[in-house]
């Protein structure tokens, strides 16, 4: 393992440990309901990027595999009583069985075809939804969720430490990605396909593996989302919003390594978090619109390629 | 609960829906289609004609004659819009996927907020001397605020594909997407045929707009429930085929309309996208364009 | 840092089997600031039209301080925008409460956006008042919440259940139900299709539609089809006008005695305004219409106060349908605060449970869950309507009131295709 690798995983062991521990020291819930969102978004962004970012392959459809989550780890929470880490497990599960499917669109489409076919995977999955009795569909579903664990001192901050240890998994999943062969082949995909497969790269395989990896990601981030709301319903749970910064946020904190997504995550969506308790009104959407915007005009290669090239040159 | 006349009024509303999608498709058929500009912001252009219409209307104007009105500021709208979508990317060499996708995803966002802030997020529609009432033919019962737009699609169609197919301009439009560097030899400039292309598909969804709001009220954000429709037209017509896009946007509404009325209308949505993803899977190039 | 003195007034709290630390560790220094009533309401997003209610909190607040506040104190509003996601509930409550400190709460719009609130105001055994959600305590059974809305005891089943009655009394054998496949019009129709079956009616036509249908042809004609004497419909605004126009165009059975129920629109300005005419004959449900035996001095004065704001703010401009109920949550609160002599959330809810409130709806007595002891949603009928003009719906004998029968304020007028011509 290399210095910069054990200076990583001490750096996610020091922040989940905190994640246990801080529960215990900030006494207002407050910050873990709106921690546990910023943290969400950093998971989405996280395996958002995997295949959009190192792969190339833009998936639209990141509230289809959140909203798959959601609605699995209610289902089998409420009818089977699951516990939560199962729950989560299951999801990840079926996200990648679903990331797979759409990998294997990819033999056939690329580019701006494959983006607007993963538009369709939200609509259909949402339409299913709709019409299955089991999950409620229009009217929702109430999930009142377990008790806390005694390590815990409340339901919003067993969320909170919860989704921080998903964050962390995805964010060390995606590190892993990028340093080992795994991201050299995407990387290679990214650049020319066509290229990579007659230099002998396995293509397919790659693509399969970040489709499915991507997929469990983000639906493993939806999963404890039942018991952060007690309620889904379809509306919010293949929500747009979850679209738009799924791939919003990577590309303001740029898509070339693992740091941007978080970077991104952590700036919009705690901007996002402060602006519904102050300013809240349209502005706020126009202002995501208008940086989104800038970022893509004036700095396509994110925060990270911003201020980070110099340790970037320092790993490569 | 067979009966023939629910049949024939199925398939008739499918296809009058079918033409009202294809003129919604339009305007992304040229930019996405000839152009390979993925302007996902069409069906949000689409919404903000049909406010534009319904701000004319205000002043006793029809819709059709304020769509007309429309044609010109629009147009310019979308000349500006491609000056400065080349501005970012051209000088950086073309435009990765991912960055125009995001870009217009952007300005959809922004045309739809600022809708909201000028318009309120309340539902508008528009009011015509032949809206409400119903043309009956036998057994068929068509109500002209279907059937005016459903006219107004395939004239407006059969208009931009004339253009395209008759004239210079226009063939010089469809040459800029397969050889840029011909048409420079030749003598044009590409930026500004594709700017004049650009600006004729935003053109379109101004009168998309006035056939949107005549079908049904609008709101600001009912371009989202129409992007899914209008890029399974674009992209299974063949991009840039014309044409097949009316073809296409007709099956999908008879699709919809026997969906609706023999399974169950809340199936209904996830039609065209199921389309969508068996056609890709199974001919990628679209069905009525040529094998690149 | 008092980390450590807010930790043993915890456990004291939790002792004593009150579990609202953050409000008490501030409630001793508090006598003179002011109460704080938080709520969240959609000014964005899909519900955006719902937001003219806080026009009703303002009217109140701006009522209770003029005299002189709440025991001795002034009433402050902490309003935040949901955008009409119910994944942005969790995290404004919490801001409401632990940051805020706010003594009272009003819940965010409706049942969907209200559900992720309840276990919170259960767990943490807080004082609510809840908006027009649908049934919205009948799951976690809270005993401090308390609707503001009329919709009654057991609602997710009979809140609109006047229409049946009413469809009952006009011997209708075969009822069709449509819905929106959006919450409260799906609970609207699996309710109505209960309470038909209890009548022993039977359901013809059961069908549900996606959110933005704009054409409705094929589903009024395989309603025809069907061949029912009554038609339920459960809808958003957006179809409600396309499903008005689209039986205009195509045409109803003359056998349909009554036409809607459940239809979100009709009761608003814009709709009101942009069908006029063609809304005539329509059975829909309500909450207040300017009808001789609803009209009091007070909602009147209300409603005076309410256009002018409205007009300039470019919303709905009758608003007869929400903001008064929102006045009435604030009447609600103050009469909880005064009549308890306290800001706590046991004391409070107790004299609620034990009184009868006067508000400018009415009288409220509430039952052990919070709802209203009677359901008070009116089944009313649009008639004589005349061209365009907001103004005539101001004046009774517009929107009659059928049910229920102590307001009622004129008969059914049927079948449908008369009443509609007429």
């Amino acid at each position: 393992m290399s210095r910069n690798s054990a200076l990583f995983l001490i750096g996610v062991a020091v922040v989940v440990a905190l994640g246990f521990l801080m529960p215990w020291v900030l006494k207002n819930p407050f910050y873990f309901f709106a921690g546990y969102v910023v943290l969400q978004y950093v998971t989405i962004a996280t395996g958002w990027n995997i295949l959009g970012g190192y792969a190339g392959y833009i998936n639209f459809g990141a509230a289809g595999f959140f909203g798959a989550g959601v609605y699995l780890s209610a289902f089998l929470f409420t009818t089977f009583g699951l516990p939560l880490p199962l729950c989560i497990l299951a999801a990840a599960v079926f996200g990648a069985i679903l990331g797979v499917l759409m990998g294997y669109l990819t033999l056939r489409i690329q580019g701006v075809y494959f983006a607007i076919a993963t538009l369709g995977l939200v609509v259909v999955l949402e339409t299913i939804v709709h019409n299955i009795s089991a999950l409620g569909g229009a009217s929702g579903m109430a999930v009142y969720g377990p008790r806390p664990p005694s390590w815990s001192p409340g339901p919003s901050q067993y969320n909170f430490t919860v989704m921080l240890v998903i964050a962390a998994v995805s964010v060390a999943l995606a590190r892993f990605v990028e340093i080992s062969w795994i991201g050299r082949g995407l990387r290679a995909v990214r650049a020319s396909e066509d290229a990579a497969e007659c230099s002998g790269v396995p293509t397919l395989r790659l693509k399969l593996l970040a489709c499915a990896l991507s997929g469990a990601v983000l639906a493993a981030a939806g999963a404890p989302y039942p018991f952060y709301t007690s309620f889904v319903e379809p509306v919010t749970a293949f929500s747009l919003i979850i679209g738009l910064n799924a791939i919003a946020m990577p590309l303001i904190g740029g898509t070339k390594s693992w740091a941007g997504p978080v970077l991104g995550a952590l700036l919009l969506a705690s901007v996002q978090q402060i602006a519904t308790v102050t300013i809240s009104s349209e502005l706020n959407i126009l202002f995501v619109g208008l940086v989104l915007i800038a970022f893509v005009a004036f700095a396509p290669g994110g925060i990270a390629d911003l201020f980070g090239r110099r340790q970037g040159r320092a790993r490569s | 609960m067979f009966s023939i006349d629910i049949l024939l009024n199925a398939v008739v509303t499918g296809i009058l829906l079918g033409s009202v999608y294809a003129s919604l498709a339009l305007g992304l058929g040229i930019t996405f289609g000839i152009l390979h500009i993925p302007n996902i912001a069409h069906p949000t252009l689409v919404v903000a004609g049909a406010f534009f219409v319904y701000t004319l209307t205000q002043w006793e104007l029809d819709p059709i004659v304020a769509a007309l009105i429309g044609l010109v500021p629009f147009y310019i709208l979308g000349v500006a819009l491609y000056l400065f979508y080349s501005s970012v990317f051209e000088r950086r060499g073309g435009a990765n996927v991912l960055q125009s996708l995001t870009l217009f995803f952007g300005l959809s966002l922004v045309v739809e907020i600022l809708l909201v802030l000028g318009f309120g997020s309340e539902l508008k529609s528009v009011s015509a001397p032949y809206i409400g009432s119903s043309l009956k033919l036998g057994l068929l019962t068509i109500p002209y605020r279907l059937l005016i737009p459903a006219l107004l699609g395939p004239a407006m169609i059969a208009a931009v594909w004339l253009y395209l197919s008759r004239t210079n301009s226009g063939t010089a439009i469809r040459a800029v997407a397969h050889e840029e560097r011909a048409l420079s030899i030749a003598g044009l400039n590409p930026a500004s045929v594709k700017r004049h292309a650009f600006g004729i598909a935003t053109a379109t969804a101004v009168v998309a707009g006035a056939a949107l709001i005549m079908v049904g009220p609008v709101e600001p954000f009912a371009g989202r429930y129409q992007i899914g429709r209008v890029f399974a037209i674009v992209v299974l017509a063949g991009m840039g085929s014309i044409p097949g896009s009316l073809v296409i946007a007709i099956a999908i509404g008879i699709a919809e309309a026997l969906v609706a009325s023999y399974l169950n209308p809340s199936w209904s949505p996830g039609v065209a996208f199921a389309v969508l993803l068996l056609g890709l899977a199974s001919r990628p190039q679209g069905l009525f364009g040529a094998a690149r | 840092m008092k980390t450590r003195r807010e930790f043993h007034k915890l456990a004291v709290a939790a002792a004593a089997g009150l579990a609202a630390p953050a409000i008490l560790g501030r409630k001793a220094f508090a006598q003179d600031k002011p109460i704080r009533v938080g709520a969240s309401v959609s000014l964005t997003g899909p519900l955006a039209s719902t937001k003219n209610g806080l026009i009703g909190y303002e009217l109140w607040r701006d009522d209770v301080n003029a005299a002189g506040g709440l025991l001795g104190r002034k009433v402050e509003l902490v309003i935040y925008d949901d955008q009409s996601s119910a994944a942005n509930v969790p995290a404004i409550y919490s801001k409401l409460v632990d940051v805020d400190a706010c003594d009272v709460l009003f819940s965010p719009y409706g049942a969907n956006l209200s559900a992720p609130v309840m276990p919170f105001i259960k767990q943490r055994d807080l004082f609510m008042i809840g908006m027009f959600g649908l049934a919205g305590n009948d799951v976690a059974k809270h005993d401090k919440f308390f609707h503001s809305g009329p919709w009654g005891p057991n609602s997710g089943r009979d809140w609109a259940r006047g229409f049946f009655d009413l469809a009952k009394a006009q011997g209708v054998a075969k009822i069709a139900i449509i819905n929106a496949d959006l919450e409260f019009s799906k609970n609207a129709a699996k309710g109505g299709a209960e309470v038909a079956k209890e009548y022993g009616m039977e359901v013809v036509f059961n069908q549900s539609y996606p959110p933005n249908t704009s054409d409705f042809s094929s589903i009024i004609r395989n309603i025809n089809a069907a061949d029912p004497d009554a038609i339920f419909i459960a809808s958003y605004p957006a179809d409600s006008t396309a499903i008005i126009r689209g039986v205009k165009e195509i045409g109803i059975s003359d056998k349909v005695k009554l036409f809607g129920g459940a239809m979100i629109g009709p009761q608003y300005g814009a709709l009101l305004g942009s069908l006029g005419p063609e809304l005539n004959g329509l059975v829909n449900s309500h909450t207040f219409v300017p009808e001789p035996t609803m009209q009091t001095p007070a909602i009147k004065g209300f409603f005076d106060r309410y256009t002018p704001i409205a007009v300039k703010q470019g919303v709905e401009p009758l608003g007869f349908y929400i903001p008064p109920f929102y006045y009435v949550a604030g009447e609600l609160a103050a009469a909880a605060i005064k009549g308890s002599n306290s800001v706590d959330p046991a004391k409070m809810a107790e004299f609620l449970h034990a009184n009868t409130v006067d508000t400018i709806a009415g009288k409220i007595a509430f039952n052990e869950i919070g709802d209203w002891k009677e359901r008070r949603v009116l089944m009313v009928q649009l008639r004589g309507i005349e061209g365009n003009d907001l103004e005539q719906f101001r004046s009774p004998g517009r929107q009659v009131i059928l049910d229920p029968p102590s307001l009622k304020t004129g008969d059914l007028a049927a079948p449908y295709n008369k009443a509609r011509t007429s």
